[in-house]
């Protein structure tokens, strides 16, 4: 198994190759045969990287599993995975197989859609194992593509403006990263990041056009990445293009750009610019730190107003990444490892209060919130997964989703105390839209006319939520099994900063001396 | 010695001769009854001479005292030129019948043009370029105006025309300069007086003048106007040929001027360059927003890539050429299947050039419309496509050369591209169903081979780029030195 994480990489691919080479016709068996394939090959994907979870070992912090050939220009394909990758790669080929299960209501041009999400797998696979610049820059920007196509083709009603919006803004985003992905590779001569992250890039203090510019080459590095990974995460102010996205975005669309696609950006900042521009991360630190604890605060404030139940949990997905952003430019064990942790289990819950929101999208074609209430009286085990999943967001003990914010929040505050108190009330803002969003959707009495037939979810919805509930409650009760993954990794990964930053530190002081 | 001559410039020899008897032959047999047949032939032709420069011929040599150059770089060029004309030649075949547009002259008057373009490529002396270029374009005002009872078709070849005897004025005014300050007209002469630091201000003005014409013959701004008018006026056969084949000619001859007549001084002209491509950057990728017709939406669109290849040549450095050389490759091989998806856009039987009329094309014709799809992605520089690595090639070749300014001002001019590509693709998958659209079927093989094959090289090429890389990068280092 040399080839494991490629397979694993190209499984969906092969089979979106095979839909849309051999299968004909536009009727009800064609229809079937593409989503059981789409579902066999995801489900394989699944099955097939668990080898990969099986045969990694936490305690060497370098990477695994690593293929190698040479490619054009210099560049190479190289994959690898180590204890930040991983789990991405596991939560990814995990959410496929019930992504694909919540589209099975899907009617119009169900071959194509499925092999959009078939090659978005592929592509956001290759974004955590790409161990070379420009591979992963390909991967990360090339899953654009069928995620316009997505937004665009089965989205809501106002679809086109959230699908070129979506598109162009994380596209002039990234495109600042390609030139600084150039500058490093005329700097270091290398592409590979593995090679990179050894590379010390200049920080000698210059100034542009009168501006100085402190830490110099790494801080610009830092900015042209930061532009694109902030914009992808999403960070306050340039989160604005994720509401419209998830809005119009169909429900499996969603549950992929909230539960993965958002984590490519937390992905990015750990994989690049804390260990390879140190100097430029801890210039940056206090604007970042700041600019999460804005976003925690005000997204929440503005969720707490919305109308719309997608729009609310897409401005709470904002603010949880804020706790991802703090923890990590908290830059200790905690941070990181809470950054990582908040991230799956973030994966999880978002991921299943958009199915939530899905199961009566489908039944009732609207997602305002004054449309529904009540539904605990005719939807009882509907109410009961929706509780449990609010309360996962709010960051409720037991659920996965108090350790992340805690150990991020604890993170934060022994580096600045200020912005653990500013985010600290997010929490109670998000307890508040979060339980008041439950309380007007599923209490109260059923009083709408149009709600009296409605039906309690399906087994087959009932079996999507399952391992959902179960990665909830697990990581909640016993987070280790994340932990004990990512910690030396993320060990490593901190102890490489703090060392770069105190070789900065002598060699500015023996300069200025 | 002449002999010698000769043989290297066989194909040129060839091609020239193969065109003239030919027209000989039609004008004494049955004229336009022959066209069809020699449209093939042609193509044929200058497939077999692609195919024959690629695989011999190496090393550098010169021929006629240094008037002609036949290198790598010459034979790249003279490649792809080759290889893109025939392509088109064959694709115009179904399109030229139908609207009996289809005469004995228009191959050979391809053939003629593409002959200009080979001396382009190779020239070593003012007076070659000079002659290559005027027999190119000569060739192609004829062919612009091809439709000769359509208005807007002969408004195009004159308006062509009109320009393009300015900007031959520019160039020769240019030449006279510089052959006034350095004595003499060879290359070979021109670089051993520009030594950088010491151009004198006469030499420097000849160098602008000679940029300026040559930047009329790339469409690159400000020297652009006559590149939508004569885009939209000429038959489409005829504008997917000046899409492709003369501007990597053109391109070719920019490279050589600049760099074997003018190579010792590049930071004279690195700037002005420079300033050519950020400029047609930003116009190409700004004015095509607002275009309803696809084939002024593709005169922008190459506007903006040209800007693109300039990049490269600003830098000024062998990875830049070779950046240019690859970049152009590219850009060939994404028009041509491009414009097979133009030509193929027909409502009831006639041609249409609204994008709006693609309303819903993925609906009935999924297959073309994922090909497009491909190439319009490709074309705005996303990756995975082949034409990312185009736009990464020439971005590290400008950061290389201490031109980040440029860089970053290009990757900012692609995402606003990026826009106008969508739309098409908007069209093509979100329009609206109850809306009539174009014609589905009916299209011939040879177009559909041509996108397919096309888009499948967007796709595919990102393997290795079929070798194409290494022969741009030797073909760049036997300009550069």
């Amino acid at each position: 198994m040399d080839n494991l994480l490629s397979i694993v990489t190209f499984i969906p691919a092969m089979a979106a190759l095979i839909l849309a080479v051999f299968l004909r016709g536009d009727d009800e068996a064609a229809n079937r045969n593409a989503k059981w394939l789409a579902m066999a090959a995801t489900s394989m994907t699944f099955l097939v990287s668990l080898f990969i979870l099986a045969e990694f070992d936490p305690n060497d912090t370098g990477f695994q599993f690593v293929e190698q050939a040479p490619w054009l220009l210099g560049l190479q394909y190289k994959m690898g995975v180590d204890g930040i990758s991983v789990l991405f790669v596991m939560l990814t080929t995990f959410m496929m197989p019930l992504v694909i299960a919540a589209s099975w209501n899907v009617e119009t041009r169900v071959k194509e859609y499925m092999i959009a999400f078939l090659l978005l797998e592929t592509l956001m696979l290759g974004v955590f194992m790409a161990l070379d610049l420009v591979l992963f820059y390909l991967f990360f920007e090339a899953g654009l593509i069928p995620m316009f196509l997505i937004i665009g083709i089965w989205g809501g009603a106002n679809r086109i403006y959230a699908s070129f919006k979506f598109f162009l803004y994380t596209f002039l985003g990234s495109v600042l990263m390609l030139v600084a992905m150039v500058g490093m590779f005329a700097d270091a001569g290398t592409t590979d990041i593995e090679v990179l992250l050894n590379h010390q890039f200049a920080f000698e203090t210059f100034s542009i056009a009168g501006v100085t510019i402190v830490g110099g080459l790494q801080t610009l590095l830092f900015i042209a990445f930061f532009a694109s990974f902030a914009v992808k995460m999403p960070m306050w102010p340039v989160h604005t293009w994720l509401p419209d996205a998830h809005v119009q975005a169909p429900t499996a669309g969603s549950v992929v750009l909230a539960a993965i696609l958002l984590k490519m950006g937390g992905y990015g900042f750990l994989r690049f610019s804390l260990p390879m521009f140190p100097v430029g991360s801890e210039v940056m630190t206090p604007l970042v730190l700041w600019m999460s604890a804005i976003a925690i605060v005000y997204t929440s404030l503005v969720a707490l107003v919305q109308e719309d139940m997608k729009k609310l949990i897409a401005y709470s997905s904002v603010a949880h990444m804020g706790f991802v952003t703090m923890g990590i430019f908290a830059a200790n064990q905690q941070g990181v490892d809470g950054a990582i942790f908040q991230m799956i289990s973030h994966g999880f819950i978002s991921g299943a209060l958009f199915l939530c929101v899905g199961v009566i999208y489908d039944r009732m074609h609207t997602r305002d919130i004054d449309a529904y209430g009540g539904l605990v009286n005719r939807m009882p085990a509907y109410a009961l997964i929706f509780m449990l999943f609010t309360m996962a967001n709010v960051g409720l003990p037991g659920t996965s989703g108090f350790v992340g914010e805690f150990l991020t929040l604890m993170a934060v505050f022994q580096v600045n105390t200020w912005v653990a108190a500013v985010a600290t009330t997010g929490v109670i803002f998000s307890a508040a839209y979060a339980l008041w969003l439950y309380r007007r959707v599923v209490m109260g009495d059923l009083i709408k006319e149009s709600l009296r037939s409605i039906t309690d979810m399906t087994p087959r919805e009932r079996w999507i939520f399952a391992p959902l509930v179960v990665m909830t409650l697990l990581l909640g009760v016993y987070p280790a099994l994340v932990l004990d993954i990512t910690g030396p990794a993320v060990a490593a990964l901190v102890g490489n900063y703090d060392t770069a930053l105190a070789a900065a530190e002598a060699a500015s002081q023996l300069a200025s001396n | 010695m002449v002999s010698a001559d000769l043989t290297l410039v066989l194909p040129e020899i060839l091609l020239a001769v193969y065109a003239m008897v030919m027209l000989l032959v039609a004008v004494y047999t049955s004229k336009d009854g022959l066209a069809s047949t020699l449209l093939w032939m042609t193509a044929a032709v200058m497939a077999a001479l692609g195919l024959w420069i690629a695989t011999t011929g190496e090393g550098s040599a010169t021929a006629f005292n240094g008037m002609l150059i036949l290198d790598g770089f010459s034979r790249f060029a003279k490649v792809t030129i080759l290889l893109s004309a025939a392509a088109v030649l064959i694709m115009s075949e179904g399109y030229m019948k139908a609207r009996d547009l289809l005469r004995f002259e228009y191959p050979l008057l391809v053939a003629l043009s593409a002959v200009g373009m080979m001396v382009m490529v190779s020239a070593g002396d003012l007076m070659a370029l000079y002659m290559g270029l005027e027999l190119q374009s000569l060739a192609l005002y004829v062919v612009a105006s091809l439709r000769r009872d359509s208005v807007k078709s002969t408004e195009a070849g004159l308006k062509y025309f009109v320009l393009g005897a300015l900007s031959s004025g520019l160039l020769l005014y240019g030449a006279s300069l510089v052959y006034g300050y350095a004595g003499t007209t060879l290359f070979s002469g021109i670089i051993e007086t520009a030594q950088h630091g010491e151009v004198s201000l006469g030499l420097l003005f000849g160098l602008v003048f000679l940029i300026s014409g040559m930047a009329f013959k790339v469409s690159a701004v400000p020297f652009h106007m006559w590149t939508p008018d004569v885009y939209e006026g000429s038959p489409t056969p005829v504008t997917a040929f000046f899409a492709t084949a003369p501007k990597v000619a053109a391109m070719g001859l920019f490279a050589r001027v600049l760099h074997d007549a003018f190579g010792n001084a590049v930071s004279d002209w690195s700037q002005i360059v420079a300033l050519l491509s950020v400029l047609s950057m930003f116009l190409g990728a700004v004015a095509a927003i607002g275009q309803s017709n696809i084939k002024r939406l593709m005169a922008f669109s190459s506007i903006a890539h040209m800007g693109y290849a300039l990049m490269g040549l600003a830098a000024g450095t062998v990875l830049g050429v070779q950046a240019m050389l690859i970049y152009m490759a590219i850009y060939v091989t994404m028009n041509v299947g491009t414009f097979a998806f133009i030509l193929m856009m027909e409502k009831d039987g006639q041609p249409v050039t609204d994008i709006a009329s693609l309303n819903m094309y993925a609906k009935r014709e999924p297959g073309k419309a994922l090909a497009m799809l491909v190439l319009l992605f490709s074309l705005a520089g996303v990756p995975p496509m082949l034409g990312f690595f185009g736009k990464f090639y020439v971005l590290r070749a400008a950061y290389e050369a201490d031109l980040a300014w440029l860089a970053i001002a290009g990757v900012i001019a692609s995402v606003i591209g990026a826009y106008y590509y969508l739309r098409i693709v908007f069209f093509m998958y979100f329009g609206d169903e109850s809306q009539e659209g174009l014609d589905s079927g009916g299209s011939t093989t040879v177009l559909w081979g041509f996108l397919m094959a096309s888009a499948a090289i967007m796709v595919l090429g990102i393997v290795n780029m079929f070798g194409v890389e290494s022969a741009a990068a030797a073909a760049a280092a036997t300009l550069v030195n």
